[in-house]
């Protein structure tokens, strides 16, 4: 199987299996007193001060979450007390779920946020948080953040920041974007599922916890920290690939796709170099994956509720691409991506482009009474 | 695969043989939606059944999206048909539609040879093609209900059930291959209506089929109040009042009338020798003049003898006995065991 799904989850790096399960042979809790806990604590501790300089923040503003969705739902929940929320239309359900009622901020046909709009919306009312992604899952493109932190911060306003895609791929660095937040999730660095983190800005030194336990994680978080995972985590947090590469080897997969009849979706926007999204017109998105894996290829399309259909994708949709948002793949090179796969995938997809097209829509059925 | 044992076994068995199998489920209407439980998930347990089936089968698994489609082409047509005085069949909107039209289609995009379905049916070849016949087993056959299947789908389908005895020897099938659903119970009524009350379902998309209006007799006496005309079908003798009984006689619903919110009763005997048909479908090539066969107007009708002859805008059934045919049933014609053909039946020109 060629593995063209790294947004949905990077393959494991050999980095994390190794501090995991070093990780594995510490028995304890780093809530002990005694020596046990204190070698657990000490393990703990050294992956959040790594974590914590790698990103850009003090070690103390690192809240260890259960992955990228708590994190999110967390800095909605802390940060967005008394405040009215604005998200931007592309981001991840993650926060979308956790504002159901914020202020859809939006974007242009590349996917990048509307800032004038922000402006003119920050410039009155009362204080907000606003949601911004550093990078989107589907099509890659990149917003900016910097730009939207100095907009926030010059109204009185909060920015959170998921950069859960963006986190190995590009610079992230909570000083330099001037966000207030960051939401993390290791697996979509090469890490284990079942960790993530939530980056503070010094300011906010005490937040409102989602689950309030037994006051781990300074109260900001309760329950025992998943050390093992942890470990994982902060294994990976300095490895990158090599982006370039990345690069030359997606453009590659998309101008194959374009010979076929694709169209980039986000094209013209800065992009994470390992992401595409391939529109093929006529053509579902489901009936795209499914001949695409029964062909070994694996990519995804909009976003896969817990049935595993094919849903639209709302980040197309607010792209304003009406019906090729439901034609779209998402391509997304892992960053142990061969030559080799990226053969396969152009020759699978041509395949696919020219089968013939399932119409599943066919004449309306003559009206009862007739 | 829609997650029950019938497309388990049906895919178990032809994997068995060594066939490619690719399963296919439908997601047809949000579930949490149409249980009315809050939060609940959209997929039904059956989703979830049908992907262990795939998994224990070791197949490939896809969920397809078919809300949109089955909104419009099966709930929908089903309040209209309501609404337009019918009673319809929403099992053969759908496999008209997104079971047999659609998955055809997907089946060829994908590059599959065959659509395999749990029916009881069976398809034989014959010298013309592919032919379709009733199920070994009378008590479980569904050709009725696949009479709309076009003679290209029909090249395309297999059904590997519609030779078994019973509906124990496939639970035994299932249970020699390994399968949870083995002994999981049949699926009841209309898969939308899981509640049972149809009538809301309709009533929510087309709220003039349950407002209130008159039951009268065929001279058009007043002689009761009904409650919404979706509530009547043709031949229902149920929720008539007092009407129910006239100079000693059991009285029947023998027509709705949607633009007067009238139901008309009448006795038994108001029945009628000629049924007309509209979107007729052939599985052979209809003859110039009449055919003698036997229809069935209902889904576990007996067969009727008749002489059906083809027109262009449908077909025209001439009853030897008299019936009482329901307007948006379908009228199924067969020669022994093999459907020929069948038709929607129409409201009679008034």
């Amino acid at each position: 199987m060629v593995y063209l799904d790294a947004n949905a989850s990077e393959p494991l790096r050999p980095e994390a299996k190794a501090a995991m399960a070093a990780a594995f042979e510490v028995t304890g809790n780093p809530s002990s007193v005694h020596a046990a806990g204190r070698a657990v604590r000490r393990l703990l501790e050294d992956a959040r001060e790594r974590i914590a300089a790698r990103f850009g923040v003090r070690d103390q503003d690192v809240v260890f979450t259960s992955g990228g969705t708590e994190a999110d739902a967390l800095a909605v929940h802390a940060l967005g007390l008394d405040r009215r929320i604005i998200v931007c239309a592309t981001e991840h359900d993650a926060v979308r779920a956790a504002a159901p009622c914020a202020a859809v901020l939006p974007v242009d046909r590349r996917g990048v946020a509307d800032l004038d709009a922000l402006r003119g919306w920050l410039a009155s009312g009362p204080p907000a948080l606003v949601c911004l992604m550093l990078a989107n899952n589907e099509t890659g493109t990149i917003q900016p953040v910097a730009e939207a932190a100095a907009l926030c911060r010059a109204h009185g306003a909060q920015l959170h920041v998921d950069a859960v895609q963006a986190a190995g791929r590009i610079a992230v660095d909570r000083a330099a974007l001037g966000c207030h937040s960051i939401a993390l999730s290791a697996h979509k660095m090469g890490g284990p599922a079942g960790v993530g983190a939530l980056l503070l800005s010094p300011e906010l030194s005490t937040i409102v916890p989602l689950i309030a336990g037994g006051g781990q994680e300074r109260g900001r978080r309760g329950g025992t920290p998943a050390l093992p995972a942890i470990a994982g985590f902060a294994a990976v947090c300095e490895l990158g690939a090599d982006q370039a590469r990345l690069a030359a080897l997606r453009d590659r997969a998309e101008a194959a796709a374009v010979r076929h009849g694709a169209v980039v979706c986000g094209g013209g926007a800065s992009r994470l170099a390992n992401t595409t999204s391939l529109a093929l017109p006529g053509v579902r998105a489901d009936a795209q994956v499914i001949a695409l894996d029964l062909d070994g290829i694996a990519v995804s399309a909009g976003a896969a509720c817990s049935s595993g259909k094919v849903q639209t994708s709302h980040v197309l949709t607010a792209m304003g691409l009406g019906a090729l948002s439901g034609q779209a793949i998402r391509v997304s090179l892992p960053w142990n991506v061969t030559d080799d796969a990226i053969d396969a995938f152009e020759a699978a997809y041509a395949r696919m482009a020219a089968r013939p097209r399932p119409a599943l829509v066919p004449p309306p059925l003559v009206p009862a009474g007739a | 695969m829609s997650g029950g044992v019938d497309s388990s076994v049906a895919a178990g068995l032809l994997h068995e043989q060594g066939h490619e199998v690719i399963g296919v489920t439908l997601q047809l209407y949000d579930h949490g939606a149409a249980t009315g439980r809050k939060g609940a998930c959209c997929a039904g347990q059956d989703i979830h059944d049908a992907r262990r089936v795939a998994d224990r089968l070791g197949i490939a698994h896809y969920v397809i999206d078919a809300e949109e489609r089955f909104a419009r082409a099966v709930i929908a047509d089903f309040a209209d048909s309501y609404a337009a005085g019918e009673t319809p069949v929403p099992c053969i909107r759908c496999n008209q539609s997104v079971k047999f039209a659609d998955l055809t289609a997907l089946a060829a995009g994908l590059g599959a040879e065959r659509l395999a379905t749990g029916h009881y049916v069976r398809r034989v070849d014959g010298p013309d093609g592919a032919e379709l016949h009733r199920a070994v087993d009378p008590e479980r056959d569904q050709s009725w209900f696949l009479f709309a299947t076009t003679r290209e789908q029909l090249e395309r389908c297999l059904f590997p059930l519609g030779g078994m005895p019973d509906k124990r020897t496939v639970r035994l099938e299932a249970a020699r291959l390994g399968l949870a659903v083995a002994e999981k119970p049949d699926s009841q009524d209309i898969c939308f209506v899981p509640s049972g009350s149809y009538a809301e379902v309709v009533g929510r998309l087309r709220p003039d089929a349950l407002e209130p209006g008159d039951i009268v007799t065929r001279d058009g006496a007043v002689v009761g109040r009904h409650d919404g005309v979706a509530r009547f079908t043709v031949g229902q003798s149920k929720r008539l009042g007092a009407a129910a009984m006239a100079g000693g006689e059991r009285q029947m619903v023998v027509a709705t009338e949607p633009g007067t919110r009238r139901v008309v009763v009448g006795p038994r005997r108001v029945s009628t020798f000629e049924v007309r048909l509209r979107e007729v479908n052939w599985l052979v090539s209809p003859a110039a003049g009449p055919v003698r066969c036997a229809v069935r107007l209902r889904a576990r009708d007996m067969p009727r003898p008749a002489v059906v002859e083809a027109r262009d805008d449908g077909a025209v059934v001439l009853l030897d006995e008299p019936a009482l045919p329901a307007p948006g049933q379908a009228c199924v014609f067969y020669d022994g065991d093999r459907v020929l053909g069948g038709g929607f039946i129409t409201r009679p020109a008034t």
